[in-house]
């Protein structure tokens, strides 16, 4: 009686009339935009496109999620609370990075930051629980700063683009069906560019597929962003042309511990980033502090799973803790997890923007763990891209695809 | 603002119950709000299109309000000095200002106030009660300049949050009292970053609804304050008597 019901439901004004069986579970047949991956990347991207556009209703956007979880004020709903803790950021630095840390202050400052740098003295003051040897100066920001739940703004954001009117589904981009042309570059070459016409979605545990016509793709896949990449055909040609040059994003597992330690540092402690590389920040009101520590290339974990390597803290994350503050030397580890970095192996910077080649599919990825901070940066770039052709609010040119292929590396004066 | 101070001075909370209907698009969730009456506009907007945009349009036409009434008073810093700016937008939302050496200045029920603090632009302001205000994160940027502020209430203020005390640091040099009580939207997270004021003195941090657990937050901050008297929940708030720890007024049933 039920699917008599729904067949009738099918039939009735505003639902999707299809003859055979009922699809109100798949994507829709057209999307001017098809976003791949519902990561905050996507979700922004999405936000900034229903924003930025001419007329209410004019964009079509589909966001295709593989594995599914003031601006931001939806009606009727209760504000986002992001659990910002406004606590500040500590960098140190040794004798050797000390000339760096002092340009990059003095460049946020120029943009408006409120950072500050402090010498070892003042910071054994203002912190008694840390130990500054072989600290030669220290940033911290002193407003406006801090950490805050991503899990929360994530959730924020999909409701509020939701409220928008964008479309998300679950599901698997497996194919990419494109149509090609010749054309020529003044020089008299010929080039090969490419349009992606349609995407197939594959449904969740089910062979069942849906062709989603599109007029643009942006790949927001994050780790993954490289095989997608890959099922558009690019990478696919000789290497050392464009053609040939491949995405260079690849998933790379980070872990992070969470332990407990009684005497630890109180309740002003900001995120502290040690010389050696390794982090740590405050987490709630129970002495308990989370961190980690990113490994070098030699001794980079097997991304193929997310099994924590518990060594990895004992050997290399604890030495560096305990000489920094001394009352870690007592800390108990409570909890350790493992995630993947969207990790851009050319320079460790992000990749926004369109491919030359395949004109339709933009970027919005490879930020090798710094994606979250620029989230909403990156999509009005991307949004403003799609719609205007052009970079209007802040310049991404740097940030092109096309340094992969002329080799120019986009380098970050970062000390961590 | 307009309406009286009495009406104001009943919480955050209460508040936004009472202004219901068209005027709440998104309230803070509260037991009761689940429960509520859905007016006919929420009704209409789930079947048309045209209402749920008039409804968006309201609300973002209710932030832009209250950013207006936080707008910065720059034009005016340049002509009257910062204490007098800083004392001309704590009127006008309707809280009190204390120059040095001068009385309270406070505007009366219909929200009007003497102009003479216009000509004081060399005396500083010592003291600001800004209860029950709409002051925000924009807002605070009038209030900052105020360099020989002592004194800063800013109790039941609806919309003074983690964000806004993170700017506190530049009043570290002079706040030597500072009142937080009732202000719906503090957590414990914006607590931690009052560390920078080092010659506070006094600090009000009772009842903050944001704050998971009071006592304990309030060790900890009396911990990262060594020097201030911090003003907190009282202790035995939560704590049911016993039956037979029951005052000992009561006759014992059985005489030794």
């Amino acid at each position: 009686m039920s699917e008599f019901k729904k067949k009738i439901e099918c039939i009735l004004p505003g639902k999707q009339w299809e003859e055979l069986y009922d699809t109100s579970h798949l994507p829709p047949k057209q999307s001017d935009v098809v976003i791949v991956g519902g990561g905050i990347l996507g979700l922004s991207v999405a936000f900034w496109l229903k924003k930025l556009e001419s007329r209410r209703g004019a964009i079509r956007v589909l966001v295709v999620e593989q594995d599914h979880t003031e601006h931001l004020a939806v009606v009727d709903a209760p504000l986002v609370d992001l659990r910002y803790n406004p606590s500040g950021c500590l960098l140190l630095a040794s004798e050797k990075d000390a000339a760096t840390l002092e340009n990059n202050v003095k460049m946020q400052r120029q943009e408006g930051a409120k950072v500050c740098l402090i010498s070892p003295e003042q910071l054994q003051n203002k912190f008694p629980w840390i130990n500054t040897e072989g600290v030669a100066l220290a940033s911290y920001g002193m407003e406006d700063e801090g950490w805050f739940d991503a899990w929360s703004l994530l959730q924020g954001l999909r409701r509020k683009v939701q409220s928008m009117g964008v479309l998300l589904y679950q599901g698997e981009v497996t194919r990419f069906i494109t149509s090609s042309g010749q054309m020529q570059t003044p020089s008299g070459e010929q080039v090969v560019l490419r349009r992606i016409n349609e995407v197939h979605v594959k449904m969740d545990k089910s062979l069942e597929y849906q062709p989603v016509e599109c007029a643009a793709v942006i790949n927001a896949a994050g780790p993954w962003s490289g095989q997608v990449a890959e099922l558009a055909g690019i990478g696919k040609g000789l290497p050392g042309t464009l053609q040939g040059t491949k995405l260079p994003v690849e998933p790379r597992k980070r872990y992070v511990h969470l332990w407990h330690c009684p005497q630890g540092p109180g309740l002003e402690t900001p995120l502290v980033a040690d010389i050696s590389g390794v982090y740590f920040r405050r987490e709630g009101l129970g002495s308990n502090y989370l961190g980690g520590y990113s490994p070098t290339e030699e001794e980079e974990p097997d991304p193929t799973n997310l099994e924590v390597d518990h060594d990895f803290f004992q050997n290399k994350v604890w030495p560096h803790l305990a000489q920094r503050v001394p009352s870690f030397k007592t800390l108990k580890v409570q909890r350790s997890w493992a995630g993947y970095y969207d990790y851009n192996t050319f320079d460790q910077n992000g990749v926004v923007g369109p491919h030359p080649l395949v004109v339709n599919m933009y970027f919005a990825t490879g930020f090798s763990g710094h994606g979250l901070q620029h989230a909403p940066g990156i999509g009005r770039a991307v949004a403003e891209m799609v719609l205007d052709g052009q970079f209007n609010t802040i310049d991404m040119s740097p940030f092109l695809f096309t340094r992969f292929y002329l080799g120019e590396k986009l380098q970050a004066y970062n000390i961590l | 603002m307009a309406a009286p101070r009495a009406f104001l001075r009943l919480g955050a909370r209460e508040w936004n119950a009472r202004a219901r209907g068209i005027h709440s698009m998104s309230e803070p969730v509260t037991p009761d709000s689940s429960r509520k009456k859905r007016t006919l506009l929420q009704f209409l907007s789930d079947y048309f299109h045209d209402i749920h945009a008039l409804r968006e349009y309201l609300l973002r036409k209710q932030i832009l309000k209250g950013n207006r009434k936080n707008r910065s008073f720059a034009d005016i810093q340049e002509k009257y000095g910062p204490y007098v700016t800083g004392a001309l937008f704590i009127l006008k939302q309707g809280g009190a200002v204390k120059f040095q050496d001068k009385e309270w200045i406070r505007p009366n029920e219909r929200g009007h106030f003497p102009t003479e603090f216009l000509e004081f632009r060399k005396v500083p302001v010592e003291a600001v009660d800004a209860s029950g205000c709409a002051i925000n994160y924009q807002g605070m940027s009038n209030l900052l300049p105020l360099k020989e502020l002592r004194f800063l209430s800013l109790q039941c203020c609806p919309n003074v949050d983690d964000w806004c005390l993170s700017r506190l640091y530049l009043l570290a040099d002079s706040l030597q009292e500072l009142s937080l009580a009732g202000c719906p939207q503090v957590s414990e997270r914006g607590l931690a970053c009052l560390h920078h004021l080092q010659n506070l003195r006094r600090l009000d941090i009772s009842d903050l609804p944001a704050v998971s657990h009071p006592g304990l937050t309030q060790i900890l901050v009396e911990e990262m304050l060594p020097h201030c008297e911090v003003l907190g929940t009282d202790w035995a708030q939560g704590l049911k008597l016993e039956p037979d720890q029951q005052p000992q007024n009561t006759p014992s049933p059985v005489s030794p």
